[in-house]
């Protein structure tokens, strides 16, 4: 047995390695970078900028960076919303059809998933521009034109393209599974179909809900692509905060948002996490 | 399915391919705009498949994505296997949390945290410039790992530990026994892992766009660079090319999961 336990050992001992020193080091890193100086001597002032940096936007003073972090927050759950609220539905559907629709369905939602996300925003940066695909189908039908490109809601429904199919499919894994005799169940006992959706289907595909919220959470809060092409560079969002700062080389500074967004994001995941246990499990740690 | 329901679908499908379909058609376009349509030609084919530079992203994409992939499964594998015999409660949850860290961290933050170590180590050794193929390396391995491993733990902990403890008794040594029992009950675990580690390796934009040199360019980064600038259909014609070869591979590997499903009945 010591002869299996050495060689066990000896299994981890790379990726344990790996692990710490490409993982973990790497954030001691930008703790380090954010609370130093070009010269690498301690100082608060890349964290105090993020919080007090003013400048003027049509002639008021703003918190320059707080703005643009209140506004990446508000984009990313407006789109996060949205994706539920389109996405649950389509999950029902699809955990409700035949097999072999099912199998269509899966690959119709992975394809998207799969192009480049460059390539698939570029694309809408065509449809949606003044003289762009939409603008020329509705002059057609003679409704007129709209001005969606370099709006806050060109880039919603960029970030609710991306990230659609990460909502669809944890809650359709978890509905995939769901014992049907439970809903036949609730039925027989007088729920009506509002009320089997609303106290059995709902509660049992919160876990699937919780990750899908994650998956299109994070990547939209942290973005700096889509407001970039669809913002038309007018509604700078945190990651392309922190992206201008690293191609400006000043990485103390991006360093520090970096280090501020994992902050708030760690303080978000973990409540997150609690409400859901709470809701799932009564109150008792799963 | 009702009708209201399919309706539904349909239109949520609308959305997700309308982009597609529309880069299809353009990809095809004579002309040089993206919105207007002005006949039929295969000249921005023929413009892609002359353009060097576009060509040797596809190859180091694809050299990136093969040797991510195998590092990340050799060690993700041994990892689990390691993982899952570990005496100590407080390494292994210390591990499993290292594991989450790339997951759950938005890629932007895993790409600024290897860049500022690469950029402060290479500093220390008097490089200007320590970003490379190697640095890119590491970083797709990094966060390749983590999906490695949630595939072959979960194979690892289904089996049956007395299987290669038989073996053993029958008289294999424990790495014969790891390599003729444990190995082949864990395959589909591992080779799932490694699918995902390639398609994230090949799919990754963002961590290599911090950690990537100039000298060694991937095909999201020089995609991002063309869209820097004016993008002619060119670009649409590579990603119609992507998008078959997506199809090809979904439609295989489906059809290869349903025998596999016929060979299991028996």
């Amino acid at each position: 047995m010591t002869g299996n336990a050495k060689t066990s050992r000896g299994a981890l001992t790379p990726y344990a390695l790996w692990a710490a020193l490409f993982i973990v080091v790497p954030l001691v890193f930008v703790a380090y970078y954010a609370l130093t100086d070009n010269e690498f001597s301690f100082t608060f002032e890349n964290i105090t900028r993020f919080f007090t940096a003013t400048s003027s936007v049509d002639g008021r003073e703003v918190h320059t960076y707080l703005l643009i972090f209140w506004r990446s927050l508000k984009l990313a759950v407006i789109s996060t919303v949205i994706c539920l609220v389109l996405g649950y539905p389509l999950a029902y559907v699809m955990a409700r059809a035949s097999e072999r629709r099912q199998k269509i369905m899966m690959i119709l939602i992975m394809i998207p998933m799969w192009m480049n996300f460059l390539i698939r925003t570029y694309a809408w940066m065509t449809i949606l521009q003044d003289t762009g695909i939409l603008n020329g189908f509705l002059s057609v039908l003679g409704l007129g034109r709209v001005h969606i490109i370099g709006t806050e809601s060109a880039v919603v429904i960029g970030m609710v393209y991306d990230y659609l199919p990460y909502m669809v499919l944890p809650i359709y894994s978890i509905m995939a599974k769901m014992d049907i005799k439970l809903l036949e169940a609730a039925r027989d006992l007088g729920c009506n179909s509002v009320g089997v959706l609303r106290r059995v289907i709902f509660p049992l595909s919160l876990p699937g809900v919780l990750s899908g919220v994650t998956m299109v959470l994070i990547p939209s809060v942290s973005t700096f692509y889509i407001s970039q092409k669809l913002g038309n560079g007018k509604f700078f969002l945190i990651g392309d905060a922190i992206e201008g700062q690293y191609v400006a080389n000043n990485l103390h500074f991006a360093a520090a948002m970096a280090f501020i967004l994992m902050v708030i994001l760690l303080v978000v995941m973990a409540v997150m996490k609690r409400i859901t246990n709470h809701r799932v499990y009564g109150g008792k740690a799963a | 399915m009702k009708t209201a329901s399919k309706i539904y679908t349909a239109i949520i499908f609308v959305f997700l391919f309308a982009p597609i379909a529309i880069l299809l058609v353009f990809s095809f376009n004579d002309a040089k705009s993206l919105s207007v349509m002005s006949g039929v030609s295969l000249r921005w084919y023929r413009e892609l498949f002359h353009d060097e530079a576009t060509l040797q992203s596809v190859r180091n994409t694809l050299i990136l994505a093969v040797s991510a992939m195998v590092i990340s499964t050799v060690m993700g594998t041994a990892a689990s296997v390691g993982m899952e015999k570990l005496r100590s409660r407080w390494l292994r949850s210390a591990l499993n949390t290292a594991t989450d860290i790339p997951m759950t961290n938005p890629d932007i933050i895993t790409g600024i945290s290897l860049m500022l170590m690469f950029v402060f180590v290479g500093r220390l050794f008097g490089l200007a410039n320590s970003l490379s193929f190697w640095t890119m390396l590491i970083a797709h391995v990094t966060f390749c790992l983590p999906y490695v491993i949630l595939q072959v733990q979960p194979r690892l902990r289904q089996m049956d530990p007395s299987l290669p403890e038989a073996a053993q008794d029958l008289g294999c040594t424990p790495l014969r026994a790891f390599f003729k029992v444990t190995i082949p009950e864990i395959m589909p675990g591992i080779i799932t892992g490694a699918i995902m580690a390639f398609t994230m390796s090949l799919d990754d934009f963002v961590i290599s766009y911090f950690t990537s040199g100039a000298g060694f360019q991937t095909l999201p980064i020089r995609i991002y660079n063309m869209t820097k600038k004016t993008v002619t259909p060119k670009m649409y014609a590579l990603a119609t090319i992507i998008f078959f070869v997506i199809l090809a591979l979904l439609l295989i590997s489906n059809l290869t999961d349903q025998s596999d499903k016929k060979y299991r009945k028996k």
